[in-house]
């Protein structure tokens, strides 16, 4: 992963393995010839890269602090991510990268932080939850919404639960199809604000999951009064070169790759709610 | 009396509300409790009531034979459990049940649709209410059925 040349993959060894739910895993990742990991902030991503299969964009889920390994969360619905699931201890994968604009960690320092996740957009947002529990005194209430599928496609159960015994902070999740043994909450995701109370002028909010997940949330956080500078989303689309050369993620007049993926709400509203982009 | 006005008071769904309107409200509340399991209204029977939810999760389920009961939606602490006492023919579209043990303001329907027939401001301030809430109820039920975390791959 030469800073010089962002297109040269490099051999990382899969050390462990966990499974996250039916069809997500989490591979840490070191480099083989053991020198140090490239360094990450909070919600960039690498291209990893399958010998003979392809090449993918997946973010990093693990801790900055942990300066040995890289993390990712997969969930398997492709050829690439088939094969990166099925990656054991002592695998090799190609990486390149870290690529990306970060979540604004610095400058949500001393704000009150909403994180808001679906699905397995919590896997960028925890190198965030990381950095803030790490940190805690130096930020605001702390409010996790995390939506999942079912209960069993919740990532990072026990972690969820240690999360939300930290100071000032709130951990809430929610399913969109829980059995009668569920004893959560059922719902959306965005009906979870209203167990919440904001403080909209001191709250910076950061949203990640499917696209139209993340547009709701948008329009509950400007209606409880958060700005949409104050608001940031993470987008994907289909990237090859994962440094702005190729156009593959071109969206509107940025690219997913160099630009974003994490983008100031009020940039963007507008291609957000376009039909054809 | 006063001590159930105040409880009232605090639920989110008469935030603004005028005290006149309040004290119209409390003469058709009182306290209930239900505990975990316990069925707070089925589907098909008549509505007589609506709820204030102060503490506890109710669980909103459709049943179907020979499967087990689908949970649609859970509510919790300050949401509006019921409108189908406002709306005729006033009966039970869904089956509610208690999740946990659940402590609630009841408000008796009937009392409160003859109020709000003798006095259209009240009933006027109590759709708009309602409106609210079955707006992001129809919302939040739209999102749903998209399944936006399903991955599109037919397995």
């Amino acid at each position: 992963m030469s800073p010089d040349d962002p297109m040269l993959p490099v051999a990382y060894r899969v050390e462990k393995v966990s499974k996250e739910t039916r069809d997500t895993f989490t591979l840490v990742t070191r480099r083989v010839d053991r020198a140090p990991r490239h360094a990450f902030e909070p919600g960039q991503f690498s291209m990893l890269y399958v010998c003979a299969v392809g090449e993918l964009p997946i973010s990093i889920s693990g801790d900055t602090a942990d300066k040995q390994n890289l993390t990712y969360t997969v969930r398997s619905v492709g050829q690439v991510t088939n094969q990166l699931v099925s990656l054991g201890v002592g695998d090799t994968l190609g990486v390149r990268g870290p690529f990306g604009a970060p979540w604004p960690v610095e400058e949500a320092r001393g704000k009150d932080l909403v994180i808001v996740a679906g699905g397995i957009g919590l896997a960028p947002l925890r190198p965030v939850l990381y950095h803030v529990l790490r940190r805690r005194e130096e930020y605001g209430r702390l409010v996790l919404l995390y939506g999942a599928r079912s209960p069993q496609d919740q990532l990072y159960r026990k972690e969820l639960t240690h999360w939300s015994q930290a100071p000032e902070t709130r951990v809430l999740t929610t399913v969109d199809y829980g059995g009668v043994n569920w004893h959560g909450h059922v719902g959306v995701v965005t009906t979870m604000f209203r167990y919440v109370r904001l403080r909209p002028e001191r709250t910076m909010a950061m949203v990640c999951g499917p696209e139209i997940m993340m547009r709701f949330v948008a329009r509950e956080l400007e209606t409880r009064g958060v700005e949409r500078s104050q608001i940031r989303v993470s987008m994907e689309r289909n990237m090859k070169c994962g440094c702005g050369f190729c156009g593959h993620c071109q969206y509107g007049p940025d690219f997913i790759c160099k630009d974003g993926p994490v983008f100031p709400y009020d940039r963007i509203q507008s291609r957000l709610e376009a039909y054809e982009i | 009396m006063e001590s159930l006005e105040r409880i009232i008071a605090e639920q989110p769904f008469v935030e603004g509300l005028e005290s006149y309107y309040l004290q119209l409200l409390v003469g058709c509340a009182k306290n209930v409790v239900f505990e975990a399991g316990h069925t707070v209204f089925r589907e098909g029977e008549e509505a007589h009531e609506f709820y204030l939810l102060r503490h506890g999760k109710v669980a909103i389920e459709i049943h179907a034979p020979q499967r087990p009961p689908i949970v649609v939606e859970t509510l919790a602490d300050g949401d509006v459990l019921g409108w189908s006492w406002l709306i005729p023919p006033h009966h039970w579209r869904f089956t509610a049940r208690a999740v946990t043990q659940v402590r609630a303001i009841a408000l008796d329907g009937k009392c409160l649709r003859t109020k709000c027939e003798a006095n259209h401001d009240l009933g006027y301030e109590l759709l708009k209410r309602f409106a609210d809430i079955m707006s992001r109820r129809v919302d939040a039920a739209r999102y749903q059925v998209i399944d936006v975390y399903g991955t599109g791959v037919k397995k």
